[in-house]
C-alpha cells in the first residue's frame, strides 16, 4: 500500500518546482544565460552532479508503502505497521544485516569480548564472530585481505561498466570542454564508489556497525534525505515568508515597512537555537498527549520534521527578506517602474512584471547558499536534543549518538567519520554550486551589458 | 623628447576577454603634452580614451595590459619601471583625476589628512610643514583654509573636486591627466573647475592631458586636441586648425551634429551606423563604414597617421583631397523644429502655482522639524506644438517638478491642470485614464527599460494598462508601427533591452511612451547620458514627431545649445521657483535676471 507521507508530497512538489523552473529558464534566453555560465563552469557541474545522486537517493527514500502482510481471516488485505522506502527495499541486504553490537568497519568479529560456550562445553571470553560480516570466510584471519581487494576489483570493473553507457549520454548531450570533462570524471568517481560498495556491502559492513549493530552505510544513506528535506523545505517556508515581507516592506513603504521591520528584528533579537528548542519541546508535548494522531511511527517521526522545517523556516527568513527590502528600495525608483506607474499600472502587476524579476537573482543566491547553512543546523540542533525524531536518522542523530562512543576505550569512531564524510561530500558540493550560481547571477561581479 | 612634459609613442592596450578573444581597445595611440600646454583627448564614449589614460598610469583593471608602446616623463621612460619605482612616480610627477569626485576620496579621512599623506609620500613634508603647505594648496584651489578638517561628506561635488586636485598638485606634477573632471558637474561649477585648472597650468608650468567627450570644453581648453575613434587617434592638431579646418571626416561630422541656436528649425546632421564592435575584425579605415567620402581603397588599406600640414596630423588617406568643399556639402537644411510654434492653441499642460514640499523628520517619534521646498510655486503652461524647455543646475527641483507634473507624487498644493481639468483631483479610474494624455521620457536608457521583459511587451505595456479593450492583433500592430516610427528594425520587439546601445534604448523607450498617444511628452534630460552624433539622432527624432503629431514637449535639460536648437519657450528654475520665463531667443539673447545671465556665462565653448 503505497504511503504519502507530508514531506513526501512536499519533496515531489519541489522536483516539479524545479523542473518548471527549468523549463521556464529555457524558454527565456536573459534567464538562460546566467545558467549557461553556471554550465560552463567544471567545478560546479561536478558539484552538480553530486548534488543529483543526493537528491536522486532522497526522492528514491521518499517513495513511501506499507508491505503487504498474508490476507487475514476473511481475505482482507492486511498491511504491515512500518513505513518502508523504495531504498529501503534496494537496501534489504544491508537492513537484515543486523548484528548483536558494535563492529569495526570490515570487521568480522564483534567489537567487545564475550562469554562464548565452546562445542566442548568450555566457556571462554572471546571476540566472537560475526553473523553476518565475513561470514562467508572459512579462516577471517588470513583469507580476509585478499577477499577485499578481490571484491573491490571486482566493483571498480562494475563501476566502469556502469559508468561507460551513463558517459555516453552525457557526451552526446554536452559539448566538449572543461565542464563535460568535470561532469564524466565526477561521474566516473561516482560509479566507482557505489560499485566498490555494492559489491562489498553484502559481504562485510563498510563503515561498520552501531550500538544495536545496524549497519552504519545503512544509517548514513538513509540520513540523506532528512538532510535534504531539512535543506529543501525549510527554504519552501522561508521563500513566501522572506519574499512576501520584504518585497512589501520595501515597494510600499510607510507602516508596511515599519511593521516588518518591528517584526524581523523583534525575532533577530531572540537567539534563534532559543526559539527552535522552545518551539521544538512544545510540539513533542503535544504529540505525545495525543498518540492517536498516527497510524504509525513514521508518520509521527515525518510530522516532528516537517514541524521542524516549519520552525526554522519562521527564524531564517529576516536575512533574505531584509535584502529583498533594500533590493526593492533600489529598484522601484529606477525608471521603469515609474515609467509602469505612468501608465497606471497597478500595483501588483508592478509587483509582478518589474518588481520580482529584477530581485529574483537575490531569492536564487541565497537559497542555495542557505542549503548547506540548513543541513547543518539540522545537525547541531539534533546533536542538542531539539531536532528531528530521536528515531529518525540523520546526520544530526549519528553524531549525537557518536558524543558517547567516542568517550569509549578504545574508541568508536565509524559512526562519526561516516556521517562526517556524507554530510562534508554534500555540504561541500551544495557550497560550490552555491558560489558558482552567486558569481553568475549577482550582477556586481559582472559588467553591466 | 627632451625637457618637460609627457610623450607616449604607439600605446597599444589589449584585454583578454572571454573564450581567448584578445581585444585592443587602445591601438597605436601617440601624443605628446609640453610644458604649459593644454592636450584634449577627445572622443565619444567606448573610444578608448580612458583606458588610455589608465594606461598611462599603470592603473589598469585586471585583465588589461599595456602591450606595446613606449612614454616619456620628463625624458624619463616609465612603462620599465618596476611597480615599486612607478608608485613615486603615480601621484607625483603624474597626477591624474577621475570623472567621479565622491569616489575618488576616502570618506571616513579628512581633505587634510587626505592632502598630508599625499605630501608625505612625495614630498616626505610632515608636521607643521606638511600643515602650512596644504593650506596653502587648498588656497590655491580656491578652498578656505578651514576647510581642511572638513570630511568629503561635508563639501559639494566641486568642492570635492578641488579638494581632488589640491591633493594631486601635492606631489608638483609636471603632468595632469584629467578624465573627464566635470562631467559629474554642474555647468556653473564645471565652468569654476575648468577655469581652475586652467590657471594651475599656466601659473604652475604644468602639462594639461585632459580626456573629454564635449567638443565645447575642448574649444575652451586646448591647446592641441587629439580626436580618438575607436581605439585610434584619427587627427592631431591644433585647437585654432581643428575647429577652423578639421580634416578627419569623422571630425567634421562631429562638428557638425552639435545643436546650436544658428541651427534652429534645421535637421541636425547625423552619423550613420555605429562605432564598430569592440571584438570587430579591423581592416582599413576604422571610421569607412560611416564616411561619406569612403573609397574603395579605405577598406583594404590600414590607414596611419600622416602629416598633411605642419602640425597637422590625420589618419585619412583622402586627406587633402577632401576639404573644405566636402564639408559644405553636407547638412542639407531641412526645416524639421518649427521655429514658429502656433501660440494661440490652449495649453495642453498648465500648473498652477505648484508647490511639493518634503517633511523632514528628525528624532524618535519622527517629529516634522521642517520642509524641503523641493518646487515652491510654479505656475508655467505648454501649448500643443511647443517645446517649453525647463532648465536649471541639478537640485534646483526640475525632476520633483516634472514628477508632481505626471502626479507621480503628490503636490503640496496648486494645481495642475490637463486640458483644462485639474488632475489633482482626480482618482482610480479617471485618473488612469487621464495618464494616457501625458508620458514621460527618462535620462538613463539603461534603467529606464526594464531589462527582464522583451521590447515588445515594454512598448505594449502601457497599452496593456490603458487600452484594455485592444486585442492582441492590434496592439501586436500597433507595437510594430511604433518601432517603425522610431527608427528600430521590425525584428527588434523579440528581443531584451541589452541587446541595444543607448541611443536605440532611448528610441524604445520614445516608443513606449508614444504608444497610448499622448498630447504632452515630458523628457527629463533625454540626451544627456547620450554621445552627441546620437544625441542628433534623437532630438532630430523629436522634433519630427512633434511637428507630425502637434505632441507638446516639457524638455527638462542643462544642456543649453539643446535649449537654443529645440525650445520655443525657456523657464529657468532656481531653487524650487522660476526665475525667468519667456521667449526663446528673447530669454537666451537678452537675458533679464542675473542666475540667468551666469547660467548662460558658464556653458562651455564661449572662451573662459
Amino acid at each position: 500500500m503505497p504511503v504519502l507521507l507530508w514531506t513526501d508530497a512536499l519533496i515531489f512538489l519541489l522536483v516539479a518546482g524545479l523542473a518548471g523552473f527549468a523549463y521556464l529558464v529555457r524558454r527565456h534566453p536573459h534567464l538562460a544565460v546566467p545558467w549557461r555560465r553556471v554550465a560552463a563552469d567544471p567545478l560546479a557541474m561536478a558539484a552538480a552532479v553530486v548534488l543529483l545522486c543526493f537528491t536522486a537517493v532522497a526522492v528514491l527514500d521518499s517513495l513511501h508503502y506499507r508491505p503487504a502482510l498474508p490476507p487475514g481471516p476473511n481475505g482482507e488485505a492486511q498491511y504491515a505497521a512500518e513505513v518502508n522506502s523504495v531504498l529501503d527495499r534496494a537496501l534489504a541486504v544491508l537492513v537484515e544485516h543486523q548484528e548483536k553490537s558494535y563492529s569495526a568497519p570490515f570487521a568480522t568479529r564483534l567489537f567487545a569480548k564475550e562469554a562464548i560456550s565452546l562445542p566442548d562445553g568450555r566457556t571462554v571470553r572471546d571476540y566472537p564472530r560475526l553473523a553476518w560480516g565475513g561470514a562467508h570466510l572459512a579462516d577471517p584471519d588470513r583469507g580476509r585481505a585478499g577477499d577485499i581487494a578481490g571484491k573491490a576489483g571486482l566493483g571498480l570493473a562494475l563501476g566502469l561498466a556502469a559508468w561507460l553507457p551513463a558517459a555516453w549520454l552525457v557526451r552526446r548531450r554536452l559539448a566538449a570542454g572543461g565542464a563535460r570533462r568535470a561532469v564524466l570524471a565526477t561521474l566516473l568517481a561516482v560509479c566507482l564508489v557505489a560499485g566498490v560498495l555494492a559489491v562489498l556491502a553484502p559481504y562485510y559492513h563498510v563503515f561498520g556497525t552501531d550500538k544495536v549493530g545496524q549497519d552504519v552505510l545503512y544509517a548514513t544513506i538513509k540520513s540523506i534525505r532528512t538532510g535534504v528535506l531539512i535543506g529543501a523545505l525549510t527554504t519552501l517556508v522561508t521563500l513566501p515568508l522572506a519574499i512576501g515581507l520584504g518585497v512589501s516592506a520595501g515597494y510600499f513603504g510607510g507602516r508596511v515597512d515599519d511593521a516588518v521591520q518591528y517584526l524581523y528584528t523583534t525575532l533577530n533579537s531572540i537567539p534563534g537555537v532559543l526559539l527552535i528548542a522552545a518551539a521544538v519541546l512544545l510540539m513533542q508535548a503535544q504529540l505525545e498527549t495525543h498518540p492517536d494522531w498516527f497510524e504509525t511511527g513514521a508518520e509521527r517521526a515525518d510530522l516532528r520534521l516537517l514541524f521542524l522545517c516549519l520552525i526554522l523556516g519562521m527564524t531564517n527568513w529576516t536575512g533574505l527578506a531584509r535584502l529583498l527590502r533594500a533590493e526593492t528600495l533600489k529598484v522601484r525608483e529606477l525608471d521603469y517602474v515609474i515609467a509602469a506607474r505612468a501608465f497606471g499600472v497597478s500595483d501588483g502587476r508592478i509587483l509582478t512584471r518589474h518588481i520580482l524579476p529584477n530581485v529574483q537573482h537575490i531569492v536564487l543566491i541565497s537559497v542555495v547558499m542557505d542549503f548547506s547553512g540548513l543541513v547543518l543546523a539540522e545537525a547541531v540542533l539534533s546533536y542538542v536534543g531539539v531536532g528531528v525524531d530521536p528515531g529518525m536518522m540523520s546526520f544530526g542523530n549519528m553524531i549525537n549518538g557518536a558524543r558517547l562512543e567516542l568517550a569509549r576505550e578504545p574508541v568508536v569512531w565509524w559512526q562519526l567519520v561516516a556521517a562526517f564524510l556524507f554530510m562534508f561530500v554534500l555540504v561541500l558540493a551544495a557550497n560550490l554550486f552555491a558560489d558558482s550560481v552567486r558569481d553568475a547571477l549577482d550582477p556586481r561581479t559582472r559588467s553591466r551589458t | 623628447m627632451s625637457g618637460r612634459g609627457l610623450e607616449v609613442r604607439d600605446l597599444r592596450v589589449e584585454i583578454d576577454a572571454d573564450g581567448g578573444r584578445r581585444l585592443v581597445p587602445v591601438d597605436g595611440v601617440s601624443l605628446s603634452v609640453g610644458e604649459r600646454e593644454c592636450v584634449v583627448l577627445l572622443g565619444e564614449s567606448g573610444c578608448g580614451k580612458s583606458l588610455t589614460a589608465l594606461a598611462l598610469m599603470r592603473l589598469l583593471p585586471e585583465g588589461a595590459g599595456i602591450a606595446a608602446g613606449r612614454a616619456e616623463l620628463d625624458g624619463e621612460s616609465f612603462f620599465e619601471l618596476p611597480e615599486r619605482l612607478m608608485r613615486a612616480r603615480r601621484g607625483g610627477r603624474l597626477a591624474m583625476i577621475f570623472q567621479e569626485p565622491m569616489t575618488s576620496l576616502n570618506p571616513v579621512l579628512s581633505i587634510g589628512q587626505q592632502i598630508a599623506e599625499s605630501l608625505a609620500a612625495h614630498r616626505r613634508l610632515r608636521g607643521p610643514a606638511a600643515q602650512a603647505e596644504a593650506i596653502r594648496l587648498l588656497e590655491a584651489v580656491g578652498l578656505p583654509a578651514e576647510r581642511l578638517d572638513a570630511y568629503p561628506s561635508q563639501l559639494s561635488g566641486g568642492q570635492r573636486q578641488r579638494a581632488l586636485i589640491a591633493m594631486m598638485l601635492a606631489g608638483d606634477p609636471s603632468v595632469l591627466i584629467a578624465d573627464e573632471p566635470t562631467t559629474a558637474l554642474d555647468v556653473t561649477v564645471q565652468a569654476q573647475i575648468l577655469r581652475l585648472l586652467k590657471e594651475l597650468q599656466q601659473t604652475r608650468g604644468m602639462g594639461l592631458l585632459l580626456i573629454t567627450h564635449d567638443l565645447d570644453i575642448a574649444r575652451d581648453m586646448a591647446d592641441r586636441v587629439a580626436v580618438m575613434y575607436a581605439g585610434q587617434i584619427v587627427e592631431w592638431t591644433s585647437r585654432a586648425r581643428l575647429f577652423e579646418a578639421p580634416g578627419h571626416p569623422y571630425t567634421r561630422r562631429l562638428l557638425n551634429v552639435l545643436p546650436s541656436a544658428a541651427r534652429r528649425g534645421e535637421r541636425l546632421a547625423q552619423i550613420p551606423g555605429r562605432v564598430p564592435a569592440p571584438d570587430a575584425a579591423l581592416v582599413g579605415c576604422r571610421f569607412a563604414d560611416r564616411c561619406t567620402e569612403v573609397t574603395p581603397s579605405c577598406r583594404t588599406e590600414a590607414q596611419v597617421l600622416r602629416e598633411v600640414a605642419p602640425g597637422h596630423w590625420l589618419r585619412c588617406g583622402r586627406a587633402g583631397t577632401a576639404g573644405l568643399a566636402g564639408r559644405a556639402a553636407e547638412a542639407p537644411v531641412v526645416v524639421v523644429a518649427g521655429a514658429a510654434a502656433p501660440a494661440t492653441t490652449r495649453p495642453v499642460l498648465e500648473l498652477r502655482d505648484l508647490k511639493v514640499h518634503f517633511p523632514v523628520r528628525r528624532g524618535l517619534l519622527q517629529r516634522v522639524a521642517g520642509q524641503v521646498r523641493a518646487v515652491d510655486g510654479v505656475s508655467l503652461a505648454v501649448r500643443a506644438g511647443e517645446t517649453l524647455a525647463l532648465v536649471g543646475e541639478s537640485g534646483c527641483g526640475k525632476t520633483t517638478l516634472a514628477r508632481a507634473a505626471l502626479r507621480l507624487i503628490e503636490a503640496t498644493a496648486g494645481q495642475v491642470l490637463l486640458d483644462g481639468e485639474d488632475i489633482g483631483r482626480l482618482a482610480g479610474e479617471a485618473l488612469r485614464r487621464k495618464r494616457s494624455a501625458m508620458q514621460i521620457v527618462f535620462q538613463d536608457p539603461f534603467s529606464s527599460l526594464n531589462p527582464r521583459m522583451r521590447v515588445a511587451d515594454i512598448i505594449a505595456e502601457g497599452l496593456a494598462a490603458l487600452r484594455p479593450d485592444l486585442a492582441a492583433g492590434p496592439r501586436a500592430a500597433r507595437v510594430a508601427e511604433l518601432l517603425d516610427r522610431v527608427g528600430l528594425p521590425g525584428d527588434a520587439g523579440g528581443r531584451y533591452p541589452h541587446e541595444f546601445s543607448g541611443g536605440q534604448r532611448q528610441r524604445i523607450a520614445i516608443a513606449r511612451a508614444l504608444a497610448v498617444s499622448p498630447r504632452l511628452l515630458v523628457c527629463d534630460e533625454p540626451t544627456s547620458a547620450l554621445d552627441v552624433s546620437v544625441q542628433a539622432q534623437i532630438l532630430n527624432l523629436l522634433a519630427e514627431l512633434q511637428r507630425e503629431q502637434g505632441l507638446a514637449y516639457l524638455f527638462i535639460t542643462h544642456n543649453l545649445p539643446v535649449v537654443a536648437y529645440l525650445a520655443h519657450r525657456v523657464a529657468v528654475m532656481y531653487q524650487g521657483r522660476i526665475v525667468e520665463q519667456g521667449d526663446a531667443d528673447t530669454l537666451l539673447g537678452a537675458p533679464t535676471q542675473a542666475y540667468t545671465r551666469m547660467l548662460l556665462d558658464s556653458a562651455p565653448g564661449h572662451g573662459l
